[in-house]
Protein backbone atom coordinates (compact mmCIF):
# COMPACT_ATOMS: atom_id res chain seq x y z
CA UNK A 1 0.00 0.00 0.00
CA UNK A 2 1.30 3.45 -0.91
CA UNK A 3 1.60 6.38 1.43
CA UNK A 4 -1.52 7.94 -0.08
CA UNK A 5 -4.26 5.33 -0.43
CA UNK A 6 -6.13 5.30 -3.71
CA UNK A 7 -9.89 5.83 -3.21
CA UNK A 8 -10.57 4.06 -6.52
CA UNK A 9 -8.78 0.87 -5.48
CA UNK A 10 -10.72 -2.37 -4.97
CA UNK A 11 -7.79 -4.03 -3.16
CA UNK A 12 -8.93 -6.70 -0.70
CA UNK A 13 -12.56 -6.65 -1.86
CA UNK A 14 -14.55 -9.66 -3.05
CA UNK A 15 -16.93 -8.77 -5.87
CA UNK A 16 -19.57 -11.04 -7.41
CA UNK A 17 -20.36 -10.36 -11.09
CA UNK A 18 -23.31 -11.94 -12.94
CA UNK A 19 -23.43 -12.14 -16.71
CA UNK A 20 -19.64 -12.51 -16.47
CA UNK A 21 -19.33 -14.75 -19.54
CA UNK A 22 -19.54 -11.89 -22.06
CA UNK A 23 -20.07 -8.20 -22.79
CA UNK A 24 -20.43 -5.76 -19.91
CA UNK A 25 -20.19 -8.47 -17.23
CA UNK A 26 -16.92 -9.86 -18.57
CA UNK A 27 -15.42 -6.39 -18.95
CA UNK A 28 -16.51 -5.36 -15.43
CA UNK A 29 -14.92 -8.50 -13.96
CA UNK A 30 -11.64 -7.74 -15.77
CA UNK A 31 -11.52 -4.06 -14.77
CA UNK A 32 -12.44 -4.81 -11.14
CA UNK A 33 -9.63 -7.40 -10.99
CA UNK A 34 -7.22 -4.83 -12.44
CA UNK A 35 -8.05 -2.63 -9.45
CA UNK A 36 -7.27 -5.44 -7.02
CA UNK A 37 -10.58 -7.21 -6.41
CA UNK A 38 -11.11 -10.95 -6.09
CA UNK A 39 -13.95 -11.85 -8.43
CA UNK A 40 -16.69 -14.47 -8.23
CA UNK A 41 -17.75 -15.02 -11.83
CA UNK A 42 -21.36 -16.09 -12.41
CA UNK A 43 -23.15 -17.11 -15.63
CA UNK A 44 -24.62 -20.26 -17.12
CA UNK A 45 -21.73 -21.29 -19.38
CA UNK A 46 -18.75 -22.59 -17.40
CA UNK A 47 -16.42 -22.69 -20.40
CA UNK A 48 -17.00 -19.06 -21.26
CA UNK A 49 -16.55 -18.15 -17.58
CA UNK A 50 -13.15 -19.86 -17.73
CA UNK A 51 -12.25 -17.59 -20.66
CA UNK A 52 -13.17 -14.58 -18.52
CA UNK A 53 -11.21 -16.00 -15.58
CA UNK A 54 -8.12 -16.37 -17.78
CA UNK A 55 -8.33 -12.62 -18.57
CA UNK A 56 -8.41 -11.51 -14.90
CA UNK A 57 -5.47 -9.96 -13.02
CA UNK A 58 -4.35 -11.37 -9.67
CA UNK A 59 -5.30 -14.53 -7.81
CA UNK A 60 -8.16 -15.99 -5.82
CA UNK A 61 -10.97 -15.67 -8.36
CA UNK A 62 -13.78 -18.23 -8.44
CA UNK A 63 -16.36 -19.48 -10.88
CA UNK A 64 -19.91 -20.40 -9.91
CA UNK A 65 -21.84 -21.59 -12.97
CA UNK A 66 -25.55 -20.95 -12.43
CA UNK A 67 -28.72 -20.22 -14.36
CA UNK A 68 -30.19 -17.39 -12.29
CA UNK A 69 -33.72 -18.13 -13.52
CA UNK A 70 -33.46 -21.52 -11.76
CA UNK A 71 -34.55 -21.08 -8.14
CA UNK A 72 -32.35 -23.88 -6.80
CA UNK A 73 -29.29 -22.65 -8.66
CA UNK A 74 -29.89 -19.14 -7.35
CA UNK A 75 -30.27 -20.34 -3.75
CA UNK A 76 -27.18 -22.46 -4.12
CA UNK A 77 -25.22 -19.46 -5.41
CA UNK A 78 -26.21 -17.44 -2.33
CA UNK A 79 -25.14 -20.37 -0.10
CA UNK A 80 -21.77 -20.75 -1.80
CA UNK A 81 -20.64 -17.18 -2.46
CA UNK A 82 -19.60 -16.17 1.08
CA UNK A 83 -19.14 -12.58 2.25
CA UNK A 84 -19.22 -9.93 -0.48
CA UNK A 85 -17.97 -6.33 -0.59
CA UNK A 86 -19.74 -5.74 -3.85
CA UNK A 87 -21.95 -7.19 -6.52
CA UNK A 88 -22.47 -6.16 -10.14
CA UNK A 89 -25.64 -7.58 -11.67
CA UNK A 90 -25.22 -7.65 -15.44
CA UNK A 91 -27.10 -10.81 -16.46
CA UNK A 92 -29.71 -9.89 -19.01
CA UNK A 93 -31.31 -10.62 -22.32
CA UNK A 94 -32.54 -8.46 -25.19
CA UNK A 95 -35.60 -8.62 -27.42
CA UNK A 96 -36.73 -6.40 -30.28
CA UNK A 97 -40.45 -6.79 -30.99
CA UNK A 98 -43.29 -4.33 -31.61
CA UNK A 99 -45.86 -3.95 -28.83
CA UNK A 100 -48.67 -5.72 -30.73
CA UNK A 101 -46.55 -8.90 -30.82
CA UNK A 102 -45.54 -8.74 -27.15
CA UNK A 103 -47.65 -11.41 -25.51
CA UNK A 104 -47.26 -12.56 -21.92
CA UNK A 105 -44.83 -15.38 -22.78
CA UNK A 106 -42.41 -12.85 -24.34
CA UNK A 107 -42.64 -10.64 -21.25
CA UNK A 108 -41.97 -13.62 -18.99
CA UNK A 109 -38.94 -14.68 -21.00
CA UNK A 110 -37.24 -11.28 -20.64
CA UNK A 111 -38.55 -10.18 -17.22
CA UNK A 112 -37.54 -13.52 -15.65
CA UNK A 113 -33.86 -12.85 -16.21
CA UNK A 114 -33.65 -9.05 -16.49
CA UNK A 115 -35.89 -8.21 -13.56
CA UNK A 116 -37.06 -11.09 -11.35
CA UNK A 117 -33.78 -13.04 -11.09
CA UNK A 118 -31.79 -9.87 -10.52
CA UNK A 119 -34.17 -8.55 -7.86
CA UNK A 120 -34.32 -11.95 -6.16
CA UNK A 121 -30.54 -12.32 -6.07
CA UNK A 122 -30.12 -8.84 -4.59
CA UNK A 123 -32.85 -9.57 -2.03
CA UNK A 124 -31.23 -12.83 -0.91
CA UNK A 125 -27.71 -11.38 -0.76
CA UNK A 126 -29.06 -8.75 1.62
CA UNK A 127 -31.38 -10.98 3.64
CA UNK A 128 -28.71 -13.67 4.13
CA UNK A 129 -26.21 -10.95 5.03
CA UNK A 130 -23.81 -11.92 2.25
CA UNK A 131 -23.37 -8.21 1.50
CA UNK A 132 -21.21 -6.93 4.35
CA UNK A 133 -21.77 -3.52 5.94
CA UNK A 134 -20.44 -0.85 3.60
CA UNK A 135 -20.87 -3.07 0.53
CA UNK A 136 -21.90 -1.70 -2.86
CA UNK A 137 -24.40 -3.18 -5.33
CA UNK A 138 -24.42 -2.06 -8.96
CA UNK A 139 -27.26 -2.91 -11.33
CA UNK A 140 -26.82 -2.57 -15.07
CA UNK A 141 -30.03 -1.07 -16.41
CA UNK A 142 -30.47 0.81 -19.70
CA UNK A 143 -31.25 4.17 -21.26
CA UNK A 144 -33.82 2.19 -23.27
CA UNK A 145 -36.99 2.25 -21.18
CA UNK A 146 -35.78 4.93 -18.76
CA UNK A 147 -34.91 7.79 -21.12
CA UNK A 148 -35.15 6.49 -24.71
CA UNK A 149 -38.19 4.72 -26.17
CA UNK A 150 -37.25 3.26 -29.58
CA UNK A 151 -39.81 1.23 -31.50
CA UNK A 152 -39.67 -2.47 -30.75
CA UNK A 153 -37.95 -2.09 -27.39
CA UNK A 154 -40.95 -2.18 -25.04
CA UNK A 155 -40.34 -5.42 -23.16
CA UNK A 156 -36.60 -4.99 -22.75
CA UNK A 157 -37.01 -1.31 -21.86
CA UNK A 158 -39.78 -1.84 -19.33
CA UNK A 159 -37.81 -4.67 -17.68
CA UNK A 160 -34.84 -2.33 -17.27
CA UNK A 161 -37.04 0.55 -16.08
CA UNK A 162 -38.54 -1.77 -13.44
CA UNK A 163 -35.03 -2.70 -12.36
CA UNK A 164 -33.92 0.93 -12.22
CA UNK A 165 -36.89 1.73 -10.00
CA UNK A 166 -36.27 -1.30 -7.77
CA UNK A 167 -32.66 -0.12 -7.35
CA UNK A 168 -33.87 3.08 -5.67
CA UNK A 169 -36.11 1.25 -3.20
CA UNK A 170 -33.29 -1.14 -2.32
CA UNK A 171 -30.89 1.81 -1.92
CA UNK A 172 -33.23 3.47 0.55
CA UNK A 173 -33.80 0.36 2.65
CA UNK A 174 -30.26 -1.04 2.49
CA UNK A 175 -28.82 2.28 3.73
CA UNK A 176 -29.69 0.90 7.19
CA UNK A 177 -26.58 -1.31 6.84
CA UNK A 178 -24.61 1.32 4.95
CA UNK A 179 -24.98 -0.77 1.80
CA UNK A 180 -25.14 1.35 -1.33
CA UNK A 181 -27.18 0.45 -4.41
CA UNK A 182 -26.78 2.26 -7.73
CA UNK A 183 -27.25 1.56 -11.41
CA UNK A 184 -25.34 2.26 -14.58
CA UNK A 185 -27.64 3.23 -17.40
CA UNK A 186 -25.88 2.62 -20.73
CA UNK A 187 -27.03 3.40 -24.23
CA UNK A 188 -25.97 1.20 -27.17
CA UNK A 189 -22.91 -0.84 -26.19
CA UNK A 190 -20.95 -3.07 -28.56
CA UNK A 191 -21.94 -6.47 -27.15
CA UNK A 192 -23.37 -9.67 -28.65
CA UNK A 193 -26.80 -8.43 -27.49
CA UNK A 194 -27.08 -5.68 -30.14
CA UNK A 195 -25.72 -7.90 -32.93
CA UNK A 196 -28.57 -10.41 -32.69
CA UNK A 197 -29.60 -9.65 -36.28
CA UNK A 198 -33.00 -8.01 -35.69
CA UNK A 199 -31.38 -4.70 -36.61
CA UNK A 200 -29.03 -4.80 -39.61
CA UNK A 201 -25.35 -3.87 -39.30
CA UNK A 202 -26.07 -1.06 -41.78
CA UNK A 203 -28.77 0.43 -39.52
CA UNK A 204 -26.46 0.09 -36.52
CA UNK A 205 -23.67 2.00 -38.29
CA UNK A 206 -26.13 4.76 -39.22
CA UNK A 207 -27.39 4.91 -35.63
CA UNK A 208 -23.85 5.24 -34.22
CA UNK A 209 -23.45 8.57 -36.08
CA UNK A 210 -26.26 10.08 -34.02
CA UNK A 211 -24.16 10.00 -30.85
CA UNK A 212 -22.34 13.25 -30.03
CA UNK A 213 -19.23 11.17 -29.30
CA UNK A 214 -19.74 9.43 -32.69
CA UNK A 215 -19.63 5.82 -31.61
CA UNK A 216 -21.44 3.19 -29.61
CA UNK A 217 -20.14 2.48 -26.14
CA UNK A 218 -17.64 -0.23 -25.40
CA UNK A 219 -18.13 -2.69 -22.55
CA UNK A 220 -15.26 -1.05 -20.66
CA UNK A 221 -17.04 2.34 -20.77
CA UNK A 222 -19.71 0.78 -18.57
CA UNK A 223 -17.21 -1.25 -16.53
CA UNK A 224 -15.33 1.92 -15.49
CA UNK A 225 -18.58 3.43 -14.17
CA UNK A 226 -19.35 0.19 -12.31
CA UNK A 227 -15.91 0.04 -10.67
CA UNK A 228 -16.27 3.66 -9.53
CA UNK A 229 -19.60 2.74 -7.90
CA UNK A 230 -17.93 -0.27 -6.23
CA UNK A 231 -15.01 1.76 -4.90
CA UNK A 232 -14.62 3.90 -1.74
CA UNK A 233 -14.55 6.94 -4.08
CA UNK A 234 -18.36 6.70 -4.32
CA UNK A 235 -18.91 6.23 -0.56
CA UNK A 236 -21.56 8.98 -0.47
CA UNK A 237 -23.37 7.91 -3.65
CA UNK A 238 -26.50 5.77 -3.41
CA UNK A 239 -29.81 5.45 -5.23
CA UNK A 240 -28.39 7.04 -8.34
CA UNK A 241 -28.58 6.01 -11.94
CA UNK A 242 -25.42 6.95 -13.82
CA UNK A 243 -25.98 7.73 -17.48
CA UNK A 244 -23.21 6.41 -19.76
CA UNK A 245 -24.43 7.19 -23.27
CA UNK A 246 -21.84 9.03 -25.37
CA UNK A 247 -23.98 12.16 -24.98
CA UNK A 248 -27.04 10.67 -26.69
CA UNK A 249 -29.45 12.15 -24.14
CA UNK A 250 -28.21 15.68 -24.87
CA UNK A 251 -28.15 15.23 -28.66
CA UNK B 1 -47.55 -22.00 -47.50
CA UNK B 2 -49.46 -19.91 -49.91
CA UNK B 3 -48.61 -16.48 -51.30
CA UNK B 4 -52.07 -14.91 -51.14
CA UNK B 5 -52.29 -15.61 -47.42
CA UNK B 6 -48.76 -14.23 -47.03
CA UNK B 7 -49.75 -11.00 -48.82
CA UNK B 8 -52.76 -10.74 -46.51
CA UNK B 9 -50.58 -11.18 -43.41
CA UNK B 10 -48.12 -8.67 -44.81
CA UNK B 11 -50.86 -6.11 -45.51
CA UNK B 12 -52.08 -6.58 -41.94
CA UNK B 13 -48.90 -4.89 -40.74
CA UNK B 14 -49.58 -1.76 -42.80
CA UNK B 15 -51.71 1.09 -41.53
CA UNK B 16 -52.11 3.45 -44.50
CA UNK B 17 -51.99 1.03 -47.43
CA UNK B 18 -55.03 -0.99 -48.59
CA UNK B 19 -54.57 -4.69 -49.31
CA UNK B 20 -55.89 -4.01 -52.84
CA UNK B 21 -52.77 -1.89 -53.46
CA UNK B 22 -50.48 -4.83 -52.61
CA UNK B 23 -49.43 -7.64 -54.95
CA UNK B 24 -46.60 -10.16 -54.98
CA UNK B 25 -44.53 -7.75 -57.12
CA UNK B 26 -44.95 -4.75 -54.79
CA UNK B 27 -41.57 -3.28 -53.86
CA UNK B 28 -42.46 -2.94 -50.21
CA UNK B 29 -39.63 -0.62 -49.18
CA UNK B 30 -41.02 1.96 -51.63
CA UNK B 31 -44.29 2.18 -49.69
CA UNK B 32 -44.73 5.66 -48.19
CA UNK B 33 -45.33 4.25 -44.74
CA UNK B 34 -42.39 1.80 -44.77
CA UNK B 35 -40.22 2.26 -41.64
CA UNK B 36 -37.92 0.31 -39.36
CA UNK B 37 -40.94 -0.39 -37.14
CA UNK B 38 -42.79 -1.91 -40.12
CA UNK B 39 -39.77 -4.14 -40.70
CA UNK B 40 -39.87 -5.25 -37.05
CA UNK B 41 -43.60 -5.97 -37.39
CA UNK B 42 -43.01 -8.11 -40.49
CA UNK B 43 -40.28 -10.06 -38.65
CA UNK B 44 -42.63 -10.62 -35.68
CA UNK B 45 -45.56 -11.57 -37.94
CA UNK B 46 -43.41 -14.17 -39.78
CA UNK B 47 -42.28 -15.57 -36.44
CA UNK B 48 -45.89 -15.92 -35.20
CA UNK B 49 -47.57 -17.10 -38.40
CA UNK B 50 -44.82 -19.22 -39.98
CA UNK B 51 -42.52 -20.05 -37.07
CA UNK B 52 -39.59 -18.66 -39.06
CA UNK B 53 -37.00 -16.27 -37.62
CA UNK B 54 -36.12 -13.60 -40.20
CA UNK B 55 -33.07 -11.42 -39.75
CA UNK B 56 -32.97 -7.72 -40.56
CA UNK B 57 -30.70 -8.71 -43.46
CA UNK B 58 -33.42 -10.94 -44.94
CA UNK B 59 -35.66 -7.88 -45.18
CA UNK B 60 -32.79 -5.87 -46.62
CA UNK B 61 -32.07 -8.49 -49.29
CA UNK B 62 -35.69 -8.70 -50.47
CA UNK B 63 -37.26 -6.19 -52.85
CA UNK B 64 -40.72 -7.53 -53.57
CA UNK B 65 -43.19 -9.28 -51.29
CA UNK B 66 -42.63 -12.41 -53.39
CA UNK B 67 -38.86 -12.23 -52.63
CA UNK B 68 -39.69 -12.19 -48.96
CA UNK B 69 -42.21 -15.01 -49.39
CA UNK B 70 -39.47 -17.09 -51.05
CA UNK B 71 -37.04 -16.38 -48.21
CA UNK B 72 -39.63 -17.43 -45.63
CA UNK B 73 -40.51 -20.56 -47.68
CA UNK B 74 -36.85 -21.57 -47.90
CA UNK B 75 -36.35 -21.49 -44.12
Amino acid sequence: MGIISNPFSLEGKTILVTGASSGIGRSTAIEASNLGARIILVARDENRLKETQAALSGQGHRIIAADLTDEMALNNLVEECGALDGVVLCAGKGLTRPVQFCDRSRFDEIFNINFFSTAELLRLLYKKKRLVKGASAVLITSMGGTHVFSGGNSIYGSSKAALDSFMKFAAKEFAARNIRVNSVCPSMIETPLIHSGAITEEQLAEYAKRFPLKRFGRPEDVAYAAVYLLSPASAWVTGTSMIVDGGFSIS
Amino acid sequence: MEINKFIENFADQLNDTEISEITSTTVFKDLDEWSSLTALSIIAMVDEEYDVILKGDDIRNANTIEDLFNIVSSK
